[in-house]
């Protein structure tokens, strides 16, 4: 964990509403593992007292690139960022994806949105290439799916207007596809919107799979300190506290206890 | 650089504010804890505590609100987890501490005060973000003067008492705590706060309301130790969004011995580093042989 000033190697629409951003970051860069992130001070957004926290999107030797979506005033700023800029970043930051299990030999990924691209460097990662899943509003928010067919993956996408793919949520491809294996077998990893990894925990705990979830909760520190970011997690007792920036993003299905 | 807070010594006058650092470890890989002129960690009770609902922050102007409510280990899981922790370090430790009865904030001075590790507490009298106590004790004299007279009491460790900002003369209660014995206090705690999402009508903290930091507090937070440093003779530390040399300075001038950098933690881990190197340059350049020299120079 470093805070190191990268620069800006490249920035540009990568597709729809999503942007590439690379850095220089040879501190930060060769230290990332698969489902961590980076708190990214916004350049020229000196009234934002806060950092902004993105998925590394794909991490080597001289830096990193995150995948990121303008929704509002600190991805905006963002924008206007140009080669050559400094960004202050602080990472690799959270406990990411585990590697497979021992006795798991068919590995799925769930992605929606930005799930994506934090889950390249696990797709990539993995010994074994299983079943991805991307589910999207419309074909614009399915990202990279060539790379991850690249990479060996059985790429299926849904949309919600049926642009690409199968139309409807990602679980209408998921489920059929799950009732042929062997959920013993299985051992899944997914990122995206809540409603999306609450589905996918919810068909873990009732199936009886493995599945390993990254949670997206806002954050201030990003390093555990100020108890911003905490969802409720399981313990024998009832439940306590675990902070997504630490502690996480990425839980054990099992372990989480969603609200309403 | 050097400046007491009761016997509490400390190499330089600044140390982190309170739920801004966590209990230290969380930010020992960005900077040398031992660089700092303490480190004074999140607010423990006597008990352990869940704190409040999420969402527990929200991003303002120049500021932030946060309601996190004093989730905490307690008094003996702080001792059991993190007293170890600072055996590795030489800095000094504050520790933040809360109750919701003045016999919570006893107990809970009792068992943090007899540590050896531990250098003060700062007592927190002023949260805004949790119903019994908390804020009451901060804004009624009489029952300020109970909960000082009782943590008194129960320690010889130096007190430091945190005040709150909405109250009606803040020299009203520095004096009190002053005259029950308070070794210093501390000015300012987030300010009591609001913000509301106007689609969906709903407050944007779980908590309905919280308390603000960051820049946008700072010059009440300098007014606010200029009145209680009038009024007291024993030391203060100023916070309320301290970013660079220069804010850390204008407190000094106003009255503050130490100051307390908080909410810029987050933007950037190093500010306290960056605030401590600066104040060292200002006071070479300025021919100033002691910090302590500057305290409360502000002209009429
Ligand atoms: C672990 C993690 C990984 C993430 N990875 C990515 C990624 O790879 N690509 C991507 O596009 N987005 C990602 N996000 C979401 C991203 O952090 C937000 O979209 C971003 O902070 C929005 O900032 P803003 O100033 O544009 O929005 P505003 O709404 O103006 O931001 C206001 C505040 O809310 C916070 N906030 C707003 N939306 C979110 C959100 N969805 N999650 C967390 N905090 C939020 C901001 O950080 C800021 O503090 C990730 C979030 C987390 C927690
Ligand atoms: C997230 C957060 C948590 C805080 N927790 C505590 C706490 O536990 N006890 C306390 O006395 N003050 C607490 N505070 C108040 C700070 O210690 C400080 O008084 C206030 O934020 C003003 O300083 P700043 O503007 O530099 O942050 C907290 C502030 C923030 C932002
Ligand atoms: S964001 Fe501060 S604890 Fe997670």
């Amino acid at each position: 964990m470093n805070q190191e000033k990268t620069t800006v190697l490249e920035h540009r629409v990568f597709q729809g509403d999503y942007r590439l951003l690379r850095v220089a970051a040879p501190i930060i860069g060769p230290q990332v593992k698969p489902g961590q992130f980076v708190h990214l001070r916004v350049p020229r957004l000196e009234q934002a007292v806060l950092r902004r926290p993105f998925s590394v999107f794909k991490a080597d030797e001289e830096g990193l690139s995150i995948l990121y979506a303008t929704v509002g005033m600190g991805t905006e700023v963002l924008n206007s960022v140009e080669s050559g800029e400094v960004i202050d970043l602080m990472g690799p930051l959270g406990t990411g994806f585990p590697t497979l299990g021992k006795d798991k030999t068919l590995p799925v990924l769930v992605a929606g949105g930005y799930g994506n691209a934090a889950l390249y460097l696990q797709a990539k990662n993995l010994p074994i290439k299983g079943g991805a899943f991307f589910g999207g509003r419309t074909a614009q928010d399915i990202l990279c799916v060539g790379e991850f067919e690249a990479l060996g993956w059985d790429v299926r996408v849904t949309t919600d207007d049926g642009s690409l793919g199968t139309k409807g949520l990602v679980t209408a491809a998921l489920d059929p596809w799950l009732a042929e294996q062997d959920l013993d077998a299985v051992e899944l990893f997914s990122c995206g919107p809540n409603p999306m990894l609450k589905a996918v925990g919810d068909r873990a705990l009732e199936k009886g799979f493995t599945a390993w979830l990254s949670m997206d909760r806002n954050m201030a520190c990003g390093v555990g300190a100020c108890l911003t970011c905490v969802i409720k997690r399981k313990t024998e007792a009832g439940w306590e506290w675990a902070r997504c920036c630490k502690d996480g993003p990425v839980f054990n299905a099992e372990e989480i206890l969603w609200e309403d | 650089m050097r400046v007491k807070i009761g016997s509490l010594e400390m190499k330089n006058p600044v140390t982190v504010a309170s739920g801004t650092f966590g209990y230290g470890p969380e930010y020992a890989d960005y900077i040398d804890l031992d660089r700092l002129g303490a480190v004074t960690v999140k607010g423990i009770s006597v008990e352990p505590h869940v704190g409040n609902q999420t969402p527990r922050t929200f991003e303002t102007a120049s500021g932030m609100l946060n309601a996190i409510g004093l989730p905490g280990p307690g008094a003996q899981g702080f001792i059991d987890k993190y007293i170890p922790f600072f055996a590795e370090y030489s800095v000094p430790l504050i520790v933040n501490i809360w109750g919701k009865t003045v016999e919570d904030y006893g107990a809970v001075t009792e068992i943090l005060g007899s540590q050896e590790r531990v250098g003060a507490l700062e007592v927190n009298v002023s949260c805004p973000n949790v119903k019994e106590g908390g804020a009451l004790y901060g804004t009624n004299v009489d029952l300020f003067r109970t909960v000082v007279d009782e943590v008194r009491a129960k320690t010889e460790t130096p007190i430091i008492i945190k005040l709150a900002p909405n109250v009606a003369d803040i020299k009203r209660f520095a004096k009190a705590a002053e005259e029950c014995g308070a070794d210093g206090l501390a000015v300012m705690n987030s300010y009591p706060a609001m913000a509301i999402d106007i689609e969906t009508r709903k407050p944007e903290l779980a908590n309905r309301t919280g308390g603000l930091s960051g820049p946008a507090i700072k010059p009440i937070a300098v007014k606010l130790v200029w009145e209680a440093a009038q009024a007291v003779d024993i030391p203060i530390i100023g916070m309320g969004g301290i970013y660079t040399p220069e804010d850390a300075l204008e407190f000094i001038v106003a009255g503050a011995t130490g100051v307390a950098v908080g909410t810029a933690n987050f933007t950037d881990p190093s500010s306290a580093l960056r605030v401590i190197d600066g104040i060292e340059t200002w006071l070479a350049e300025h021919h100033v042989r002691s910090v302590n020299d500057l305290v409360g120079t502000v002209r009429a």
